[in-house]
């Protein structure tokens, strides 16, 4: 692989001359380029546009340079659509020759890129999508996450659910891969700590028709429900859960993906409900106001938990090109300095796992009015198990 | 045929740039034009139903993502797989889902084709998205590229983009020389006929449904062999690639380029991959790249709207002006092209009048 | 007592796939126009609903103002661009409206930007009737369910007892003969897809209380929508509602019996239907 790259490499230089090359290849060697592979268009835009801000704010902060060399950013829209998703990674990777690349959201746009990434060698960091496999089976020496797998932030949520006497449990996600590893991973958690069962309810991926299997909860009476959604069909879900009178006869838990990013579109419905994940409002750390009222001001806009990961990829891309001065050949020394880095994040402070997912504190928070305000540390420091990673 | 028509002409001229590419180009650029010609196998597969047979299936990314998937199945988790076994078998599952499918939706037509066709691939996305056979939602790696030996030799490295991009090159001129042979012999004039008028041939005695069961199939295998490549290419293959979405990009390609041309599927291919290369660009478009969407289809509005007959309508216009008129004329498939162009809107009306009276 | 309560569901869930469908095989039988774009309008109808109810702060300002502003969107469209299509093949047309929803979405994405929202169910209706010690009935969803009804009972009576019907039905036999009678076939045509697209856009505004406004929402309604269409037979109003009624009990029933499988049970509905009666179920062979 690395033969295939160098040789490529040598072959682009002498082409460079050339037209297939843009012009910016000439005179500007210096900068840093990083390829931001993000959805910019779609169900997840927002997303992508609050990483992107994250991401760069972390870099503006240490005046546009990492290690001492000025960035270059190249930005492909990933349409959240795995079918183009490694020509869309070749883009970067292959054409506009990017040294790092980050992304994405989608888990199986994310598997196109780590196939990318993993054959060209690039280094990568993922900013968002938490498919276990990503720091699991498929981990690697040049791929990173600075979010969270499926399996962390709702695996704390088990053990909470079962100390509160809670025994019988329906699950209810989208069938999809993010939602079935959030349940393994709050099953695992749930049973270890005395739960006794979970019995599975799903829904095709994006459908958000939920009156039948409100009815079905309603009529078998679990102690609690546990659910994974996320976004438009989040939103609807707690509205619709509220409207059923099941908020006032069976309690509701989640992931924090439930309540991020759509309190504005539910309204009070939402009120009160507990969920875990890595981030949460009311965190009152330095680190954390500073973090906001910056993003704030450069963005006219509040920061999210996904604005965090990307700002986190940033801050962990400097910690590894500060380590080598920008030296961008000294590989080894890079992935050492962000193997052993120690991000200070606004969620508070991490590290790097084995696999190269955060081993983070993971948050439990209520909703109070328009916030997911902090109640206490759900799991601290937690690691992903990281099955089937050999690194 | 002792001259040389357009379409000819121009498939040599592009052969022949293509073959030489690999000596100059990046990996980038070779593997963009590898999968600008797996579009254009996929586009001729579907120009052979909608141009050639008259049926208009929406939904044919099933048999291009059921080869991809059978391929991703077969190959084993840490070793190449033989491509001369996962080649036939992946294209063989093509053929067969549309062998199976077109037998229960051959029969309908019009609108109900459309619908019909649409609804099969948006139940096989539905398997392979919903459940574990393939992976899930997430999709599956082919860790290892098939190995093509003959003989014991590895005949081509699949690994290397470049000695890809030849297998694609092949692929594609094999399968543009079996269309062209199959559409000049009886079975492609029988279906030119059907397609003209269904009823007539009906009355002749032509086994109607067989025909165009066969065409059904055969643009499924070969919708397979794209699919193959495709998933060769870059080794990773997800359910979307069955998805409606898919289906209408290939549909767009077709009509981009010009159906009933052979040669329109392949420009149209090219032609669509590389304007959305082009609108996606922000050194072009700056911060309205992000907004590409609008302006492709802002464009396909356009196409429908002026160009009907797409890209190779244009160029064959272009060419009858200059007065080159080659051997076409000579051929019955072109003489009942530019009939056609001259009496499309006609004909479509012949259509829609058939399906409007249908149902009711 | 929970079958009960599924069927309520199913019902529900049909009728409001009846009205979303409605416009659309409307336009499909009337002008043998194939509309993909219809899902986009779901989407408009429910964006200016938000937006609308952000403004005024009322809800029932926001849907009337919002369907007509859809309707006037829908002349436009059919005078501009629609109107172009009848003669030519339906291949065409699933192309120009695969193009519009990507202009639509592209165009929501501009002008509301890419946050999920949500509208607020008035306060009249913002209440539910409790059926079993746990579960209760949301108010506004027998709201919609008795709107969908009261659109099904116009729409059947405009189509079979007012002269603007008979000319509907007249220019959907036969286009040449109605315009030989006199029947102006363009404003004809221009006024029954301006209100396709309005029922569309009614759809997304009345459902939005009860569904979030978010990206791509359009998308997600659309194959259904033509399912029912397909299933029902095209330009069928009483199919369209026998097969939304199906569709949602194929739904309902697949989610709870087989959760792996519910995402395919409506294909196979459609495909087992389809294979019995080729021209769909309201339409006489």
């Amino acid at each position: 692989m690395k033969v295939t790259r160098r040789k490529f490499l040598a072959q682009a230089s002498l082409l460079s001359a050339g037209t297939l090359l843009p012009k910016f290849a000439l005179g500007q060697a210096q900068k840093i380029r990083v390829g931001l592979m993000l959805p910019y268009t779609g169900t997840f835009a927002q997303l992508g546009t609050a990483i992107t801000n994250g991401f760069k704010l972390a870099v503006n902060e240490r005046g546009g340079k990492l290690g001492g060399r000025e960035l270059e950013y190249f930005t492909v829209d990933d349409e959240s659509e795995p079918s183009k998703a490694p020509e869309n990674t070749n883009k970067l990777v292959q054409r506009d020759k990017v040294d790092v690349l980050v992304g994405t959201v989608h888990s199986g746009v994310v598997m196109g890129m780590i196939k990318i990434a993993k054959e060209t060698n690039t280094l990568m960091i993922v900013p968002n999508a938490g498919l276990d496999a990503a720091t699991g089976a498929l981990c690697a020496t040049n791929i990173f996450r600075t979010s969270f797998s499926n399996w962390q932030p709702s695996y704390p949520m088990g053990k909470i659910m079962a100390d509160r006497g809670i025994r019988n449990v329906i699950s209810l996600a989208w069938k999809y891969g993010a939602g079935e590893e959030a349940v393994a991973g709050f099953t695992e958690g749930f049973i270890k700590a005395g739960g006794k069962s979970v019995r599975g309810l799903w829904i095709p991926f994006p459908n958000t028709e939920f009156q039948a299997l409100l009815t079905e909860i309603a009529a078998l009476k679990p102690d609690a429900v546990f659910v994974f959604f996320a976004g438009g069909g989040a939103a609807k879900f707690i509205k619709d859960y509220a409207a059923a009178g099941l908020r006032k006869t069976i309690p509701l838990y989640s992931s924090g993906f439930l309540t991020d990013g759509i309190l504005d579109a539910v309204g009070n419905d939402a009120e009160g409900l507990e969920t875990t994940l890595h981030y949460a409002d009311g965190l009152n750390s330095k680190k954390d106001k500073e973090f906001r009222a910056a993003y704030a001001k450069a963005h006219k806009s509040e920061p999210d938990v996904y604005a965090v990961q990307g700002y986190d990829a940033g801050l962990l891309l400097a910690t590894g090109l500060d380590a080598v001065k920008g030296d961008l050949t000294k590989r080894k020394e890079i992935i050492a300095a962000m193997e052993k880095a120690k991000i200070d994040s606004p969620r508070g402070a991490w590290t790097m796992s084995k696999a190269h997912n955060p081993i983070q504190d993971i948050y439990l928070r209520k909703v109070v009015g328009k916030e997911n305000r902090l109640v206490s540390i759900a799991h601290k420091a937690l690691a992903d198990p990281a099955r089937g990673c050999k690194l | 045929m002792t001259h040389l028509s357009l379409p000819t002409w121009l498939l040599l001229g592009v052969a022949l740039l293509l073959a030489l590419l690999p000596l100059g180009a990046t990996t980038f650029y070779l593997q963009l034009g590898a999968k600008i010609m797996i579009m254009a196998i996929f586009a001729l597969s579907l120009d052979l139903l909608i141009g050639h047979s008259g049926l208009v299936s929406f939904g044919h990314a099933a048999y291009f993502g059921v080869a991809a998937y059978a391929l991703a199945l077969i190959t084993p988790k840490y070793e190449a797989a033989n491509f001369w076994l996962t080649l036939p078998a992946a294209v063989a599952a093509a053929a067969l889902a549309a062998l199976v499918i077109g037998f229960l939706v051959v029969r309908t037509a019009g609108i109900y084709f459309i619908m019909v066709t649409l609804a099969f691939a948006q139940m096989l996305y539905a398997i392979f998205h919903d459940t574990k056979l393939g992976g899930g939602s997430d999709g599956i790696y082919i860790n290892v590229r098939p190995e093509l030996t003959v003989a014991g030799f590895k005949v081509l490295n699949l690994e290397s983009p470049a000695q890809f991009f030849y297998l694609a090159l092949i692929a594609l001129i094999t399968v543009y020389w079996i269309l062209n042979r199959l559409l000049h012999a009886p079975f492609g004039r029988a279906l030119a006929g059907i397609r003209v008028n269904e009823q007539r041939m009906r009355s002749m005695g032509f086994p109607v449904f067989s025909y165009k069961l066969g065409a059904f199939t055969l643009a499924g295998g070969l919708a397979g062999l794209a699919g193959y490549l495709a998933a060769c290419q870059f080794g990773f293959v997800n359910p979307e690639i069955l998805a409606w979405h898919q289906s209408g990009t290939v549909l767009m390609m077709v009509i981009l380029g010009g159906m009933g041309r052979l040669h329109g599927a392949v420009i149209g291919a090219a032609a669509y991959v590389l304007l959305q290369e082009l609108f996606s660009s922000s050194a072009l478009f700056g911060g309205y790249s992000k907004h590409w969407q609008l302006s492709m289809g802002t464009l396909i509005v356009i196409i429908v709207l002026a160009f009907p007959h797409g890209i190779g309508g244009l160029i064959d216009v272009a060419w009858r002006r200059r007065g080159y008129h080659g051997g076409e004329e000579d051929s019955p498939q072109s003489a009942q092209r530019s009939q056609r162009s001259d009496a499309e809107d006609s004909e479509s009306d012949d259509l829609t009048a058939k399906d409007a009276k249908n149902p009711k | 007592m929970f079958y009960l309560i599924q069927l309520l569901n199913a019902v529900q869930y049909g009728l409001l796939l009846f009205l979303l469908s409605s416009g659309l095989t409307l336009i499909f039988g009337i002008m043998g126009v194939i509309n993909l774009a219809h899902g986009s309008f779901y989407m408009v109808g429910a964006y200016l609903t938000y937006w609308l109810s952000k403004m005024t702060g009322s809800l029932w300002f926001a849907i009337p103002i919002g369907t007509a502003i859809a309707f006037a969107i829908g002349l436009l469209l059919e005078t501009t661009i629609i109107r172009r299509l009848y003669r030519r093949d339906h291949l065409y047309q699933v192309l120009l409206t695969f193009g519009l929803i990507l202009v639509f979405e592209e165009l929501r994405s501009i002008f509301f930007g890419d946050e999920v929202h949500g509208v607020a169910v008035p306060e009249v209706l913002n209440f539910s009737i409790p059926l079993t010690e746990t579960l209760s009935y949301p108010v506004y969803r027998l709201f919609i369910t008795a709107v969908c009804l009261a659109i099904a009972a116009l729409l059947y009576f405009v189509i079979h007892k007012t002269r603007a019907g008979m000319m509907i039905r007249a220019g959907n036999s036969n286009p040449e003969m109605a315009s030989a009678l006199g029947v102006n076939i363009p404003l004809l045509f221009a006024a029954v897809f301006a209100v396709g697209i309005a029922l569309a856009a009614f759809a997304g505004a009345i459902a939005a209380p009860v569904t979030s406004v978010a990206p791509g929402m359009g998308n997600q309604v659309l194959i259904v929508c033509l399912v029912v269409v397909v299933i029902g037979g095209i330009g069928s109003i009483n199919g369209a509602m026998i097969a939304s009624l199906l569709i949602g009990l194929a739904d309902t029933l697949g989610k709870i019996l087989a959760p792996e499988y519910s995402g395919v049970a409506v294909y196979l509905l459609m495909a087992a239907i389809l294979l019995w009666r080729p021209q769909g179920l309201g339409n006489k062979s």
